[in-house]
């Protein structure tokens, strides 16, 4: 299938993001792949109070898994109580990252509002959870694994695997 | 001794011995633990991970600090904790180990942490236990205490990342610690090339030389050029008989003062597994000083134990 490029979408969404920014407004990548798209837009925006999550610790799903790959530590340097918070994740697919991940944001204080940015809803929530800023929808099937890379000079593709 | 800490697929499924465990599960470990450093630093020091699972502490013998910081540790998980001290219940009724562990099954209990002063402890309830349940050595004997060596080494990797290029000393009474064994085991699992023990004939372990490390009866010649200086307690209560002439004969040799402290590397950290013995064993301006990283451990014992807990909770995966 023809898969769209992921930096038309970075571009698509950082104007998006940008026209949401104001002075208490604050930028968290979810990682990994949030956390690269957070890094290419804060070159493009420039200096905004930013940090990473990494929801391992979170996750509905530990009972079943344990803690699959090592957990990043998440760091957010910044106070959350009050401000508008964006979050950013690479692909929106069932939202239970959304809510580990929202979950672990309200540990660290209370937000003034929490936005959802995504490079590519997949469709297939599972939850009542959707994103407000989107670079495309795709349909997929429960098969497919779409998933985001970078490489070395930091450009993102996009790739799909049948399981 | 059966090592039953690895389960059939090479995952964690008890913390017994440091002894045996590849590289590659304490990498994981101490990465794991980098992650819940931060979890303290937090409004909400507290993950949902080990929400509804209850961890027993055991301690057939008394360590305060180390059952508050398990107990601190499953707390910052979300785990509900029980502190049973046997020595001073249903031991003395007559009640043997297994029977004391198949109780607290019953009670449900998911995870225990054992304290005993027989080696090899932690290792029969290892073997005893159903298999969705976990076992955690906090220290059995003279044998072993993991999470101690664990703890130390993630705080020497912390200050001194490049792990390869130093050279570490351990000072004190290396024949009645836990502690050395953990440690000398996991630093020179981590490629520390170089583990030195400084101590009096006295208070060595004979063929200590097989465990890979160089031996040194003076602190002159042992201290010199290291990078990490790990002083050990002198376990004045494990100690039969006369093995030294006095505390403060001991620690005119092999007490570390500021003057030997400067024999080391001028960056060199200072650590100790507490409780100190200040004159004894290190002096309080060596203990005070800036090259002291003893508070860290504590801090960082914290969430290595965190750690620990979550991987073993997890299935070890």
């Amino acid at each position: 299938m023809q898969l769209p490029d992921p930096e038309t979408l970075l571009s698509d969404i950082t104007a998006k993001i940008k026209s949401r920014i104001n002075n208490d407004t604050a930028l968290i990548g979810i990682h990994s792949g949030g956390v690269w798209i957070m890094q290419r837009i804060l070159t493009l925006l420039g200096d905004i109070p930013h940090g990473t999550l990494d929801a391992a610790l979170y996750r509905d799903d530990y009972a079943q898994r344990g803690l699959k790959t090592e957990p990043k530590p998440s760091n957010i340097l910044f106070d959350v109580q009050g401000k508008h918070i964006i979050l950013i994740d690479d692909i929106f697919y069932t939202g239970r990252t959304t809510r580990a991940a929202m979950n672990e944001l309200f540990d660290y204080g209370r937000p003034a509002s929490v936005t959802l940015a995504v490079l590519i809803n997949r469709g297939g929530a599972e939850l009542p959870i959707t994103p407000q800023i989107t670079g495309a929808e795709l349909v997929l099937k429960s098969n497919q694994d779409l998933q985001l890379s970078q490489d070395m000079h930091g450009n993102l593709h996009l790739g799909v695997k049948n399981g | 001794m059966v090592n039953p800490q690895l389960d059939k697929n090479g995952h964690l499924s008890h913390l017994l011995t440091i002894e045996g465990l590849p590289k590659k599960i304490i990498t994981q470990i101490l990465n794991t633990a980098e992650t819940f450093v931060g979890v303290a630093e937090r409004d909400v020091k507290k993950v949902p991970l080990l929400r509804g699972k209850t961890v027993c502490n055991i301690f057939f013998e008394n360590s305060t600090r180390t059952r508050t910081t398990f107990e601190i540790a499953a707390k910052r998980l979300s785990a509900d904790v029980i502190n049973l001290n046997v020595g001073t219940s249903s031991q003395s009724k007559g009640e043997t180990i297994l029977d004391t562990v198949d109780n607290l099954i019953a009670m449900h209990t998911d995870m225990f942490v054992v304290r005993h002063n027989q080696s090899g402890a932690a290792h029969l309830i290892a073997q005893h236990v159903p298999d969705n349940i976990s076992v955690i050595n906090a220290g059995d004997g003279r044998h072993a205490h993991p999470t101690q060596g664990l703890l130390d080494v993630f705080t020497v990797r912390r200050y001194k990342p490049d792990m390869h290029n130093l050279r570490v000393a351990l000072v004190g009474d290396i024949l009645h610690s836990r502690v050395a064994r953990s440690e000398i085991h996991a630093l020179t699992t981590l490629g520390v090339p170089e583990v030195r023990v400084i101590a009096p004939k006295t208070l060595l372990p004979a063929y200590v030389e097989k465990l890979g490390v160089q031996v040194f009866h003076d602190m002159n010649a042992g201290l010199k050029d290291v990078d990490v200086i790990m002083m050990l307690r002198l376990q004045s209560e494990r100690m039969s008989g006369a093995m030294l002439p006095s505390a403060q004969e001991y620690f005119k040799t092999f007490g570390l003062t500021p003057e030997k402290l400067a024999l080391a590397k001028s960056d060199a950290i200072v650590m100790h597994p507490g409780p100190m013995n200040r004159g004894v064993e290190i002096d309080s301006r060596v203990a005070d000083g800036k090259q002291s990283v003893i508070l860290p451990q504590v801090t960082y014992g914290i969430a290595v134990r965190m750690a620990v807990m979550a991987i073993l909770a997890g299935g070890g995966a």
